[in-house]
């Protein structure tokens, strides 16, 4: 929507804001009110010119959806649960200005310039139990909204805002009282407001207290919430049909009338079927396609790119798909994670990531060979994995007599472990191994150096 | 067409609005052009003057306008209805508009606009107009680079009762 501020023109409705509705609609299950409406919702407030706000209270433009979201048990990536929270409604608002607090100079600082755009708010039912809960699935929802391109989504810009509410009962009893907790900027932050309140308001309760139907703020520094001061007390919204936008009216096949102007026509049927696959589609091919785990698939999506990695990587090499996905996760996350990097500005590519793991899985290089030399490509020196092999000198032996020799060595040297080892300790095999290794400074084939510590042994 | 149809019940039985009811209102109607003895029904569903005037009959009012009532309606708008005359003419717009009760209205679906019969516009994702940040912010009283600046939040009414107003004593 759009409004030029102070000069109270008419409020336009922009055709995108209600396609973007549509889809996120659709996306989470609702039904697609073909007819909404358009109301005023009064309040003062310096971010509010117009003195209201124009949403959609009674009659929205989605209702009655659902939402999956998985989340893992005490952090346990094995152990994931899948959940559902209910979608009350979706409906089309004006946004507001942002403000920003001075508290030094004691005022306020008003950006107009989102005031009045089109804003989405997805109200949720209270099926919800705990920070994590909300956390995963504000998650998904955000990954929901990227997919779908109706929203970046990114909290700490705006793009997606999340207001809390939050009560505490008993079993069996009825809800508390809420509070609506604002200001929480990043979903970690959400997890960790959401907890705090429920402690918050459990403890009050305890201690003989009640729980005020008010707004809080986070303050992320203290990890605690507090009252707004300005917005206390009961609210009067005093809504009222907003006079000046007749009923948004919607279509699909069926309806779809032949001499309206196209560009007034939004069809819900023709969205539909250009839905593109939601995440948890993508993640279920993920795990048909390339035989990965189901957690190895969110941790994937879960990483903006990181799928389209780990595609290129599989479609370069002849190294399988599960045992790629260890080294994307293992290292090539954890050494992005190390250094705060997103996947587009990993210094290693999929190409290079490839070529090494080709290295590797022709077996020309072993596998702590092939760490060595990812530790050079994060240099990003602009090396091939190869000449990095060559430089190196990190190529497995190939001459098996040298290495049967320095195999007997070994063996020569350790008197105490091999007498074990016939004994019928075959532990201490992994012992003589290492020592080759270290021998050949990683340049040996372990498998092929127990080949041949077991046939001398057995001689 | 519920408009119309509403319109078509004023012209033809404005007597059911009134029902038994004993000093409730006729719905006046004006008179058709010149003619000042003989009103006629005219086609003009809203009637161009107040039904009622000081000295006629008038509805009773309904309720006085208790302290509590003003009181949030001065939180609400941020207004001051400063004295007596004040809140005499709050009564008086509250009774003004408490006429629309006496209309019978049980089984017509509310009206919401005149316009609930259209669909809305929509326009395109294009934009036609802006970079007046200079111009819109030539509106602001003071301003910190591109921001206007406010007082810290919402400053809420004291209460009543710290309050230096003429309510105290009403």
């Amino acid at each position: 929507m759009d409004k030029v501020l102070f000069l109270f023109q008419n409020t336009v409705l922009n055709r995108r804001c209600v396609e973007a509705a549509v889809m996120t609609g659709l996306a989470l299950n609702c039904s697609i009110n073909k007819k909404s409406l358009f109301d005023r919702k009064h309040y003062f407030y310096a971010d509010l010119p117009a003195g209201y706000q124009i949403t959609q209270q009674r009659v929205p433009i989605a209702v009655n959806g659902s939402l999956s979201y998985s989340l893992c048990i005490d952090n346990k990536m094995s152990q994931m649960v899948t959940k559902t929270v209910r979608i009350k409604q979706i409906q089309l608002e004006q946004d507001s200005g942002k403000s920003l607090h001075d508290d030094t100079r004691s005022q306020t600082l008003v950006d107009l310039n989102r005031a009045g755009v089109g804003l989405m708010e997805v109200v949720m039912e209270p099926d919800m139990c705990c920070g994590e809960e909300a956390a995963a699935a504000v998650r998904e929802l955000q990954l929901i909204l990227q997919t779908l391109g109706s929203s970046q989504a990114v909290m700490a810009e705006g793009q997606l805002r999340v207001d809390a509410n939050v009560s505490v009962h008993h079993p069996g009893e009825p809800y508390g009282v809420r509070t609506e907790v604002k200001n929480i900027n990043s979903i970690r932050f959400l997890a960790k407001a959401v907890d705090y309140e429920i402690q918050r308001q459990i403890e009050e309760l305890e201690n003989g207290g009640t729980i005020l139907n008010e707004t809080r703020a986070f303050d992320s520094k203290l990890g605690c919430t507090v009252p707004m001061r300005d917005k206390e007390g009961k609210q009067d919204y005093r809504f009222m049909p907003e006079p000046n936008l007749p009923p948004l009216i919607l279509y699909d096949a069926k309806s779809l009338p032949a001499n309206l102007n196209h560009q007034q026509v939004v069809n819900i049927d023709w969205i539909h079927e250009r839905l593109p696959d939601l995440p948890s589609v993508k993640r279920a091919k993920l795990v048909e396609q390339y035989g990965i785990l189901p957690e190895h698939s969110f941790t994937l999506l879960n990483e903006d790119g990181l799928t389209e990695f780990f595609e290129n990587v599989v479609k370069q090499t002849q190294m399988k798909p599960k045992k790629v996905i260890g080294w994307i996760l293992k290292d090539l996350l954890s050494y992005l994670k190390q250094h705060s990097l997103t996947v587009k500005e990993s210094p290693v590519s999929s190409f290079l990531l490839a070529d090494l793991l080709n290295l590797l899985e022709k077996k020309e290089i072993s596998s702590t060979a092939a760490k060595q030399v990812l530790a050079e490509l994060w240099k990003g020196e602009e090396k091939t994995p190869l000449e990095i092999v060559k430089e190196k000198k990190l190529e497995l032996i190939q001459d098996q007599k040298e290495l049967e020799q320095i195999c007997q060595a070994v063996i020569d040297g350790q008197e105490n472990e091999v007498m074990a080892i016939k004994a019928g300790n075959r532990k201490v095999l992994n012992k003589l191994i290492g020592l080759v290794q270290r021998e050949t400074q990683g340049r040996s084939n372990p498998v092929l150096v127990k080949q041949l510590l077991e046939k001398k042994l057995s001689q | 067409m519920r408009a119309l149809r509403l319109g078509r019940w004023l012209r033809t039985a404005p007597g059911a609005a009134r029902g038994a009811g004993e000093g409730r209102l006729p719905l006046r109607v004006p008179p058709a052009r010149a003619v000042p003895t003989a009103p006629v029904v005219s086609p003009a569903w809203v009637p161009p003057r107040p039904a009622w005037q000081d000295g006629q009959q008038r509805p009773a009012p309904q309720q006085k306008v208790t302290v509590e009532v003003l009181d949030h309606l001065e939180n609400l708008a941020l207004v001051d209805f400063r004295d007596a005359e004040g809140v005499e003419r709050l009564q008086k717009a509250v009774q003004f508009a408490d006429q629309l009760h006496e209309v019978n209205t049980d089984g017509v679906e509310p009206m919401d606009s005149v316009l609930e019969d259209r669909c809305l516009y929509l326009r395109e994702d294009d934009v036609t107009e802006g970079n007046c940040t200079n111009e819109l912010l030539k509106n602001a009283r003071e301003k910190v680079e591109e921001y206007f600046v406010a007082p810290p939040g919402n400053i809420p009414l004291p209460k009543l009762e710290e309050r230096d107003t003429f309510l105290q004593g009403f």
